[in-house]
């Protein structure tokens, strides 16, 4: 064994290591939230929300490797951090157009500040390359009830909001003079987000965070564009790059993160390509130039 | 019916147009014009309820304007830059049914018939399963249309529809919404930029000039001193043995 892949070993009893206790609960774990992902992506699509989703991440970091130094939960500090930025984010509005630069220097400072926190709690390393890239097998049992029931208060409110959040997110305009509190179910929005994110952290990591909560919605939306059949194949992306990825990990001895994002990459890739290929068979689907096309009066 | 008095629009600490007192008939075409920034959208916020006037009262239907009034259909300005990849006429549509509803409740078939229903009205039938990325900019058009006429509404408000619209397009539109005020007799009230589309329908309209809002009957509006005045380029009307009014700069 060479010093390149000093890493890198293939076990041979990965079938054993695949059916242990914490290989469980890193699975049990990777489908949470993966389907809590999978709920809200197709929502920070519609939105526009992908940098505010990345932002949270990392404002979350901090509060991760600050909760490291003082001793306390790092899930907790991801938490308490990603749902007050959300709400200041929220609070800001979708109007203004230099959100996103107030964001980016938010976030530029929150980054700095964790890597000063993560400084300080020296001999800490494993812990920030956990927050920064995720590690599903170092998610310990007692996480999963949090999870859940992250899980099920999203899946909850979500059902209840659904069509007013969708409503505010294509068209905030229409929807305010219908009378729907856009801002209100904008810091909503969020605050679940947030609680989306500390979880997808855990898995991808906060600098992998994308890869989770937007590529598989929109790998689906290529497919379809019927709000209910996204959330269900960009969860379904999610849980099955979860497992092909602890499957992977389990093999080769290695942190399950790369794995994971490679295989919600490669998704997107084959359904990125399966679209231009329909849309090269299927006529109907061009994009008109000199007015209507259908005339039926 | 539309009924302004005295009314002022305020836009922060700055009086955007003031002494607005008319009326508008029901049942009218009416149109608003104005240069850019001379607060047409801000006239259609206020019937929305979504902006109070600085003074004076608006009534609409005999009251005061209020968020959620369900006898006003809205299609705001530059409708097409919605997110558009994401979802389907036919959704979005539904959307103007539903989407001020919280909880669960499965659409009912009569919802979905009605949300058909309109689509074909607007001549949209052929492409409500459409992405709306995937249309042009006239079909975008009559499936906004379709949405805020899906309610129901007694009045309709749009702001600047023809707007990126080919000449052909924007007869297209102007047509349908003549067919939809005769058809359906609601009052429809739409800002545009050029009334040369909309002669031949326009019952009256009303015009943000100097600060000022009037409101006047369609002969009386397009005379050449007013246009003129109004977009500070000379203006000519011309009336054609059929009776047609055209405005053309000199
Ligand atoms: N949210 C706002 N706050 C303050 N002023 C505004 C706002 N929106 C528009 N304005 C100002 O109000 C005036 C009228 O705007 P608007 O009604 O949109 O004009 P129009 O639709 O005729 O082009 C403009 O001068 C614009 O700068
Ligand atoms: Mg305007």
């Amino acid at each position: 064994m060479g010093i390149v892949a000093a890493g890198v070993q293939f076990q041979s009893n990965w079938l054993e290591i695949l059916s242990s206790p914490f290989m469980r609960t890193a699975f049990i774990a990777g489908v949470l939230v993966a389907v809590a992902s999978g709920l809200i992506g197709y929502f920070v699509i519609v939105r526009g929300s992908m940098f505010a989703s990345h932002a949270l991440a990392h404002i979350g970091f901090p509060g991760a490797t600050g909760a490291a130094l003082v001793g306390s939960s790092v899930f907790t500090g991801l938490v308490v951090f990603t749902v007050v930025g959300g709400v200041v984010i929220g609070l800001l509005g979708k109007k203004a157009s230099d959100r996103e630069i107030a964001t980016g220097t938010v976030l530029a400072w929150a980054t700095a500040l964790g890597v000063l926190f993560a400084s300080l709690a020296s001999g800490n390393t494993s812990t920030v390359t956990n927050i920064l890239f995720g590690n599903l097998l170092a998610i310990p049992s007692q996480q999963l009830v949090v999870f859940a029931i992250f899980l099920v208060v999203l899946a909850i409110v979500l059902l209840v909001i659904f069509r007013p959040l969708l409503f505010t997110s294509i068209d905030p305009e229409v929807a305010e003079a219908k009378g729907v509190n856009v801002k209100g179910l904008g810091i909503a929005f969020m605050i679940l987000l947030a609680l989306v994110v500390s979880m997808a952290v855990t898995v991808v990591g906060v600098l992998l965070i994308f890869a989770l909560l937007v590529t598989p919605a929109a790998a689906a939306l290529r497919f379809t564009a019927r709000p209910g059949w996204v959330i269900f194949w960009s969860s379904v992306i999610g849980v099955a790059s979860v497992a092909v990825g602890l499957v992977i990990a389990a093999m080769i001895n290695l942190p399950p993160s790369f794995f994971i994002v490679t295989t919600v990459f490669v998704v997107w890739l084959v359904a990125a390509g399966l679209r231009r290929e329909r849309a090269l068979v299927r006529p109907t689907g061009g994009h008109p130039q000199h007015g209507d096309p259908v005339h039926e009066h | 019916m539309l009924e302004l008095d005295n009314v002022s629009a305020v836009r922060g600490a700055t009086t955007i147009w003031s002494d607005g007192t008319f009326a508008v008939p029901s049942g009218s075409i009416t149109g608003v014009i104005g240069p850019n920034g001379s607060g047409k959208t801000t006239l259609l916020l206020m019937i929305l309820g979504l902006l109070r006037p600085g003074s004076g009262k608006i009534t609409v239907f005999g009251q005061v304007p209020k968020r959620g009034n369900t006898r006003i259909g809205y299609v705001p300005q530059n409708y097409a830059s919605i997110a558009g990849e994401s979802i389907r006429a036919r959704d979005l549509v539904l959307l103007g049914l539903t989407g001020a509803t919280y909880g669960l409740r499965r659409t009912s078939r009569e919802q979905h018939a009605r949300v058909d229903q309109v689509l074909a009205e607007v001549g949209a039938g052929g492409f409500g399963d459409r992405r709306m990325s995937q249309l042009s900019g006239g079909q975008q058009q009559r499936v906004a249309i379709a949405q805020a006429l899906v309610g129901n509404p007694r009045m309709l408000l749009l702001d600047e529809p023809l707007a990126n619209l080919d000449v052909r397009n924007q007869q297209e539109i102007v047509d349908l919404l003549s067919r939809i005020n005769t058809e359906r007799g609601i009052d429809i009230l739409l800002v545009v930029h050029d009334l040369n589309p909309l002669l031949s329908v326009l019952d009256g309209a009303i015009y943000l000039l100097d600060g000022h809002a009037h409101h006047d009957n369609v002969n009386e509006v397009v005379s050449e001193e007013l246009l003129t005045h109004l977009y500070g380029t000379a203006i000519k009307v011309v009336r054609t043995p059929q009776g047609d009014l055209f405005t053309r700069s000199a």
